[in-house]
C-alpha cells in the first residue's frame, strides 16, 4: 500500500509548475499582487486603534522585514543549534 | 437523551468496549457513535451543574456545562469523531481504544465542575496519550513516550500539590478563578502551564507529538494543550503575567519552525506560537479576549488536526515527513496538497478561513486595552505563521524541488476526513457567526471590515514575497537532516551527562572512603599481628601464659580500688 509506485509511469506526464517560466510568472504575478495591495491604503480610510497601524502601507512593510527577520535570525541561530542528526543517540 | 449522563463517561466507558466488538464496520461504525452520541448528548443538556457527589465534607461537581465548558467540548467532540474517520483503515486495537479513551479523559477535565475531578481527568489524559506514541514501536517512540509521560504525569503531581493546598486553605474545591498569589494556585498555575506548553515547560510537546503513529499525532494534537487553555481560561482569566508569557510562546517557536526539517516537528512549534496567542488573550482577560481565546482554540483544533491529517498521510504514502527529503509530491497526492493547503490559509488567518475570523478576536482585543508591544509582537508571530506553516509546510512537501517520490494519494477514509476538517475551517471563516454565537460572551465584532481584510491580505502578501525573494536568492536555509537543540536538551543531554558527573565523583569519593578505612584496618592488624603474631610477647604466652598475665593484672586492680 506505502510502496511508492515505479517513477517511470508518472515522469512522462509534464505538469505545468515543472515548467521554470510559468514558476517565474507565478513570482511576478505574486509582486504585482503585492503592489496592488501596498497601493490600496490610498483608496480607504483605515480604522485603527495604534498611530503606526495608520502609516501607508504598514502592514506590507512590516509583513516583509520581520520575515526576513525572521529566516535570517534562525539562519544564524542554527550555528548554534544545529546537530547531526543521531546527536541524541536514537 | 439521558438527564445528567456526562458525555465524557460515555467515551471512556464506550473505548473500553472496543476491544469486544468484531472488527471492521461494527467496531468502526461503534467508535463513529460515541462522539456523534456525545454531541447528541452535550447539546441536550442544558447549561448547569449534574452529577454532583461528595467526598470527605468536599462538594464534587462531575459534570458542568456553561458557556466555557461547552465550546470547548464541542470542539473535542467533534476532534474526537474526525480523529475516528481518519483512522478508519487502522486495525490497532490498542490506538483505538486509546483514541477514544483518551479524548474523553480531556472531555471530562473541560466538563469537570471541581479540582478533583479535574486532576483525576489530568491524569487520565497523561497516562493514555501516552500510548500513542508508544504504539509506533519502535525504541525511539519508546523514549520519547517515557520523556513525555514522566513530564505529563509531573503536571499532575503538581496540579493535585496545589488542589491540596487550595483546598486546605479555601475549604473549597470548586473550580472557579483562582487567586495566583496564594501557593495552591501557583502550583495549580504551573500545572496548567506546563501542559500549555509555556516556554521552558513547552519542549515535551516538539518531542513527543512528532514521535507518535500517524493518526496519533492527530488524536494527540486537539486535546491535551487545549485542555490547558480551557484551565487557564478558567482560573487564571486576566492574570497579566499571562500576557508576556503567551507573547514570548507566540515568538520564540517560529524561529525553531523556520530551521526545523520533520514537518510534523514544524507543526509543533507552529502549535506552541498558535497557544501562544490563546494564553495571550486568557491574560488579557477582557470578554472579547476570553472570547478570542476560546474560539481560537476551536479554530485551531480543526486547522491543527488537518495540517496534522495531511503530514501523516504523507508520512503514509511516502514514507517520511522529513522536507530535505520530501518535494514535488502535489503530483502523487493532490487532492492532500489541496487540503492541505486549506489547513495552511486556516492557521495563517486568510480571509474566509478560519483564523481570521478568530485570532482577531485576540488582536483586536488586545488593541482595544492599548497593549502595543504585545500587538506588535503577535502581528510579528502572525506574519511567521504564515511563513513557517502557511507556507513553508506545503510548499516543502508538495511543492519545491521534486524528490521523484511517487505514491498513492492519501487512503480515501484520511481523505474524507481532512474534507471534514477543512470544510469546517472555511465554514469558521466564511460564517464566524456560527462560531460566535456559542462563544463565552456576546461577540460584537465583525472580522470584514475593509481595514481588516485590506491590511491582513497586506501582512499575508508580503511575507509570501518575502519567502519567495529569500528562496529565489538562495538566502532561504535549505532543509537540513539535522536536529535542533531546544529546552529539552537540558533533560536529554546535560542533566544525564551531570548526573554521570556527580556519580563519578561519588564513586570516586567512595573509593577513597574504603581505601583509607582500608588502611586504617590494616594497621590495625599489624599492631594486633605484633603483639598476637608467631614473635608477639603476647602470642608467646598464649593461651595459660596469657591467662596468668591477665589474672595478675586483674588482681593489681582489686587491690587498687580496694585501697581507693
Amino acid at each position: 500500500m506505502t510502496l511508492p509506485s515505479s517513477p517511470a509511469v508518472n515522469s512522462e506526464r509534464k505538469y505545468w509548475l515543472d515548467d521554470p517560466r510559468h514558476v517565474t510568472g507565478i513570482f511576478y504575478g505574486l509582486a504585482l499582487i503585492c503592489a496592488g495591495l501596498f497601493l490600496a491604503d490610498v483608496f480607504y480610510h483605515k480604522h485603527t486603534y495604534f498611530s503606526f497601524e495608520g502609516w501607508f502601507g504598514f502592514f506590507a512593510l512590516y509583513g516583509f522585514f520581520c520575515c526576513v527577520a525572521l529566516v535570517l535570525l534562525a539562519k544564524q541561530m542554527r550555528k548554534w543549534v544545529k546537530r547531526n542528526e543521531d546527536y541524541y543517540g536514537d | 437523551m439521558i438527564e445528567g449522563l456526562n458525555p465524557a463517561l460515555l467515551l471512556i466507558c464506550g473505548a473500553l468496549l472496543i476491544p469486544l466488538l468484531p472488527r471492521g464496520i461494527v467496531r468502526n461504525g461503534f467508535m463513529l457513535a460515541l462522539p456523534v452520541l456525545g454531541l447528541l448528548q452535550l447539546w441536550s443538556l442544558p447549561h448547569g451543574q449534574y452529577a454532583e457527589m461528595s467526598l470527605f465534607n468536599l462538594t464534587l461537581i462531575t459534570l458542568r456545562i456553561d458557556s466555557l465548558s461547552f465550546v470547548f467540548a464541542v470542539a473535542f467532540l467533534i476532534a474526537a469523531a474526525i480523529s475516528v474517520i481518519y483512522a478508519w483503515h487502522l486495525d490497532d486495537e490498542l490506538q483505538q481504544v486509546v483514541g477514544l479513551f483518551y479524548p474523553g479523559a480531556a472531555l471530562g477535565a473541560v466538563l469537570a465542575g471541581d479540582l478533583i475531578t479535574l486532576f483525576i481527568c489530568w491524569e487520565l489524559a497523561a497516562i493514555s496519550s501516552v500510548f500513542l506514541i508508544w504504539a509506533r514501536r519502535t525504541e525511539r517512540a519508546y523514549r520519547a513516550g517515557l520523556r513525555y509521560l514522566l513530564i505529563q504525569v509531573g503536571s499532575g503531581v503538581l496540579l493535585l500539590a496545589g488542589v491540596v493546598l487550595h483546598v486546605r486553605a479555601t475549604g473549597s474545591a470548586t473550580f472557579e478563578h483562582l487567586d495566583l498569589s496564594s501557593p495552591g494556585a501557583t502550583l495549580i498555575f504551573i500545572a496548567f502551564g506546563i501542559k500549555a506548553a509555556f516556554p521552558f515547560l513547552h519542549n515535551w510537546l516538539q518531542d513527543a507529538y512528532p514521535e507518535a503513529t500517524v493518526t496519533g499525532t492527530v488524536v494527540l494534537s486537539a486535546f491535551t494543550t487545549k485542555m490547558a487553555i480551557y484551565a487557564l481560561a478558567r482560573g487564571f482569566a486576566g492574570v497579566e503575567i499571562l500576557i508576556t508569557i503567551g507573547t514570548i510562546m507566540a515568538m520564540f517557536p517560529i524561529f525553531f519552525a523556520v530551521i526545523e526539517n520533520d514537518l510534523r516537528r514544524v507543526l509543533a512549534y507552529s502549535m506552541n506560537n498558535q497557544l501562544g496567542f490563546m494564553v495571550v488573550g486568557i491574560g488579557i482577560g477582557t470578554p472579547l479576549a476570553l472570547d478570542g481565546a476560546a474560539a481560537h482554540a476551536f479554530a485551531d483544533i480543526l486547522f491543527k488536526a488537518l495540517l496534522f491529517m495531511s503530514m501523516g498521510a504523507v508520512l503514509l504514502r511516502a514514507g517520511t515527513v522529513n522536507g530535505s527529503q520530501l518535494g514535488g509530491l502535489y503530483k502523487s497526492m493532490p487532492l492532500t496538497a489541496g487540503l492541505c493547503m486549506v489547513g495552511a490559509a486556516s492557521i495563517s488567518a486568510f480571509p474566509l478561513f478560519s483564523a481570521f475570523a478568530t485570532k482577531s478576536l485576540i488582536l483586536e482585543a488586545a488593541a482595544q486595552e492599548g497593549h502595543w508591544i504585545p500587538f506588535l509582537f503577535l502581528l510579528f508571530a502572525s506574519a511567521g505563521v504564515f511563513h513557517h506553516a502557511g507556507i513553508k509546510i506545503p510548499y516543502f512537501a508538495f511543492f519545491g524541488h521534486d524528490s521523484g517520490i511517487r505514491c498513492q494519494e492519501a487512503p480515501r477514509n484520511m481523505l474524507i476526513a481532512m474534507g471534514v476538517a477543512a470544510a469546517l475551517c472555511i465554514g469558521i471563516g466564511v460564517f464566524p457567526q456560527a462560531l460566535y454565537a456559542i462563544l463565552p460572551y456576546p461577540v460584537v465584532f465583525d472580522p470584514y471590515t475593509t481595514t481588516h481584510v485590506i491590511t491582513q491580505l497586506q501582512l499575508l502578501a508580503w511575507s509570501a514575497l518575502a519567502f519567495a525573494v529569500l528562496m529565489r536568492t538562495g538566502i532561504y536555509p535549505p532543509e537540513l537532516r539535522a536536529v535542533n537543540l531546544d529546552f529539552d536538551w537540558t533533560y536529554r543531554k546535560l542533566l544525564p551527562a551531570l548526573s554521570i558527573r556527580v556519580w563519578k565523583e561519588l564513586d570516586r569519593g567512595w573509593m577513597g572512603l574504603t581505601e583509607a578505612i582500608k588502611c586504617q584496618f590494616n594497621g590495625l592488624m599489624r599492631i594486633l599481628f605484633l603483639h598476637h603474631g608467631p614473635h608477639g610477647r603476647l602470642a608467646a604466652t598464649w593461651p595459660t601464659g596469657s591467662m596468668v598475665l591477665w589474672a595478675v593484672v586483674l588482681l593489681g586492680m582489686c587491690v587498687v580500688f580496694y585501697y581507693v
